[in-house]
C-alpha cells in the first residue's frame, strides 16, 4: 500500500524539513513582531495604540491564503520585492515566512496581551512609583510574568502555525503539502494512504510540541 | 532510502484513519428520474467553465452534452457536477457521477481504479508566452527561463524531473496567478496542456496578448472516465464519440472553444479504450 514511498521518487523527509524550517523562522519572527505589537497595544502613545489595534484587527481577519498569495503575487511578482531571493524557490520561501510572520504575530500579540492582564495592576503602579519608564516597566516587570502565563496559548499558536505552513504550497514552496499534491496527482490508487501519511507526519511534528510546551507551561506558571 | 520503516508506521496510521472515514456515499443519482449526472471541471476556460449566469461552456461540456444525447438524455436532463482532479476516481467509484469529462488523461495508474472511454482528444504539454516573445524554440531553452505552473500538477513535475530541471519554476494554486505573472513579466512562460492554455488565451480579456509555442512536450490522451467494469456504458460512449467525429460536431466544438487562440489541434484520435 505504501510501495510508492520506496520508489525513491519522493523526498518525504526533505519536504517535511522545509515545513520545519518554515515553522521555525516564522515562529521566531512572529514572537518578536507579536511582542512589539503587544507593547504598542498596551503603551501610552495613542498613535501606536491605534496602529497596533488596526494592524491586529485587519491582518487577523484576513484569510491566510489571501495574505500568502498577496505576498507572492503582490509583493513578489508585481512590485518585484524579492527579499534578496535569486530564484523563485528562495524568494517564495522568504515571502511565505514574511506572510506567516505578519499573520501569526497578531495571535501572539493577543495571547500576550491576555498574559499582561494576569499581572496585577499594582505591580506596574509600584514600578512606575519607583521611577521606571514604560519600557522598563514592560520589559523588567510585566512581560517576564506575562510570558510565563501564556506558554500554553502560545503552544496553540505554534501548532496552528505548523499546520498553516501548508498554505505555502499555494505559492509553490516545496513543503509537505506540495509533495502531497504531487503524490495525489501520481498515486491515484493510494489516495487514502497518501492522506494518512501526511496526517501522520504532522502529528509527529505537532504532538510532541503540545506535550512539551504543556509541561513547560506547568513548570513556569506564576503561582498566585 | 530508509523509508520502509516509515511506510510501516504510516500503515498503522492508515488503519486508524480508514475506520474514521466510513463516508456515507452513493446517493446514486442516475436512471430513475430521467436525469444523468456528469462530472466536469468548473474552472477551466475552453474546457469546462461555469459562467456567471450558471450555465456551462467548454469543449469537455460540448463532448459530454453530445455523448449524453446519444445515450438518450436531453441537455436539460444533465446535472453537472464539479469533479476536481484529486476526487475524480472516488466520485466515479462512489457513483456520484455517471461519467467524467474533465481533461482526464488516460494512464495505467488511473486505470487501476476506473475505466476509460475514448480518447476523445489528444493534448500536449505546451508553453504559453507573451505574444511578442519568440525566444523559446525547444525544450532546452527552458533551462534559463522562468516558468509557472500549477502546484503539484503533472506538467510541473515533468519540468522538474525531465524537461528542464534547471528552469526557475514558480508553482501557484491556479493558472490565473500565473497569467498575472506572465503579463507583468515576472515569468516568461506558463506550462501545462495546450488545450488548457488555449482556453485561457481565447478568453476575451486575454485575446492577442499571449501565444502558444506549439512545442509538443508530452502526449495526453483525454478519456471519459467511468465506473470500472461498466463495459456496456464504455462501448456506448465510444460509439457516441465516433459518431461525433464523423458528423463534424467534434471539429465544430474544437473551433468554437479553442479557435481564437490560433491553436493547431491534433485530429480526432482513434478510440483505443474498450474491450
Amino acid at each position: 500500500m505504501f510501495d510508492f514511498l520506496d520508489s525513491g521518487r519522493y523526498d518525504l523527509l526533505g519536504a517535511f524539513w522545509v515545513t520545519v524550517q518554515l515553522t521555525l523562522y516564522s515562529a521566531i519572527g512572529s514572537l518578536i513582531w507579536g511582542t512589539l505589537l503587544a507593547g504598542m497595544r498596551v503603551g501610552p502613545v495613542p498613535v501606536m495604540r491605534a496602529f497596533g489595534t488596526a494592524y491586529v484587527n485587519v491582518v487577523r481577519n484576513t484569510p491566510l491564503t489571501v495574505v500568502i498569495v498577496g505576498c507572492s503575487v503582490g509583493l513578489g511578482q508585481t512590485l518585484q520585492i524579492t527579499l534578496g531571493g535569486e530564484d523563485f524557490k528562495t524568494m517564495g520561501f522568504r515571502l511565505a515566512v514574511l506572510g506567516f510572520i505578519a499573520y501569526t504575530s497578531t495571535f501572539v500579540c493577543e495571547a500576550l496581551r491576555s498574559g499582561i492582564n494576569t499581572v496585577p495592576v499594582g505591580q506596574a503602579e509600584a514600578a512606575r512609583a519607583l521611577g521606571l519608564s514604560f519600557v522598563q516597566v514592560l520589559t523588567l516587570v510585566v512581560l517576564p510574568q506575562a510570558f510565563r502565563a501564556v506558554v500554553a496559548p502560545l503552544a496553540n499558536v505554534l501548532i496552528a502555525l505548523t499546520k498553516n505552513t501548508t498554505v505555502a504550497a499555494a505559492i509553490g514552496v516545496a513543503e509537505a503539502s506540495l509533495l502531497m499534491k504531487e503524490m495525489i496527482e501520481n498515486e491515484t490508487s493510494a489516495l487514502f494512504a497518501v492522506f494518512a501519511l501526511f496526517a501522520f507526519g504532522f502529528i509527529v511534528l505537532t504532538l510532541p510540541m503540545g506535550l512539551i510546551l504543556g509541561w513547560v507551561s506547568k513548570r513556569v506558571a506564576v503561582k498566585r | 532510502m530508509k523509508l520502509r520503516k516509515a511506510s510501516a508506521a504510516a500503515a498503522a496510521a492508515l488503519v486508524l484513519s480508514l475506520t474514521a472515514t466510513a463516508c456515507g456515499g452513493g446517493s446514486g443519482s442516475d436512471g430513475d428520474d430521467g436525469k444523468i449526472t456528469i462530472g466536469i471541471k468548473f474552472d477551466q476556460p475552453g474546457l469546462g467553465l461555469k459562467k456567471p449566469d450558471g450555465t456551462f461552456a467548454g469543449f469537455d461540456v460540448d463532448v459530454a452534452t453530445y455523448v449524453a444525447k446519444e445515450l438518450g438524455y436531453e441537455a436539460k436532463d444533465i446535472e453537472w457536477k464539479q469533479t476536481p482532479s484529486a476526487e475524480r476516481e472516488n466520485m466515479i467509484a462512489n457513483g456520484d457521477v455517471k461519467f467524467v469529462v474533465a481533461s482526464y488523461s488516460i494512464n495505467d495508474e488511473r486505470k487501476q481504479k476506473v475505466d476509460f472511454a475514448g480518447p476523445y482528444f489528444v493534448a500536449h504539454q505546451d508553453l504559453l508566452v507573451r505574444a511578442d516573445d519568440s525566444s523559446i524554440t525547444k525544450a532546452e531553452d527552458l533551462n534559463s527561463k522562468k516558468l509557472c505552473s500549477v502546484t503539484g500538477s503533472t506538467p510541473a513535475q515533468n519540468v522538474k524531473e525531465k524537461l528542464a530541471p534547471k528552469a526557475d519554476l514558480q508553482e501557484f494554486g491556479g493558472y490565473s496567478e500565473c497569467l498575472t505573472g506572465l503579463e507583468n513579466k515576472a515569468v516568461d512562460a506558463i506550462t501545462t496542456d495546450d488545450s488548457i492554455l488555449a482556453g485561457y488565451a481565447s478568453q476575451k480579456e486575454h485575446q492577442g496578448k499571449f501565444k502558444l509555442t506549439g512545442l509538443k512536450l508530452s502526449d495526453e490522451n483525454y478519456g471519459i472516465g467511468l465506473k470500472k467494469g461498466d463495459t456496456d456504458l464504455q462501448s456506448k460512449i465510444n460509439k457516441a464519440l465516433e459518431k461525433m467525429e464523423s458528423d463534424g460536431s467534434w471539429e465544430k466544438a474544437v473551433k468554437a472553444n479553442f479557435g481564437p487562440a490560433n491553436y493547431k489541434n491534433d485530429p480526432a484520435p482513434k478510440i483505443t479504450e474498450g474491450s
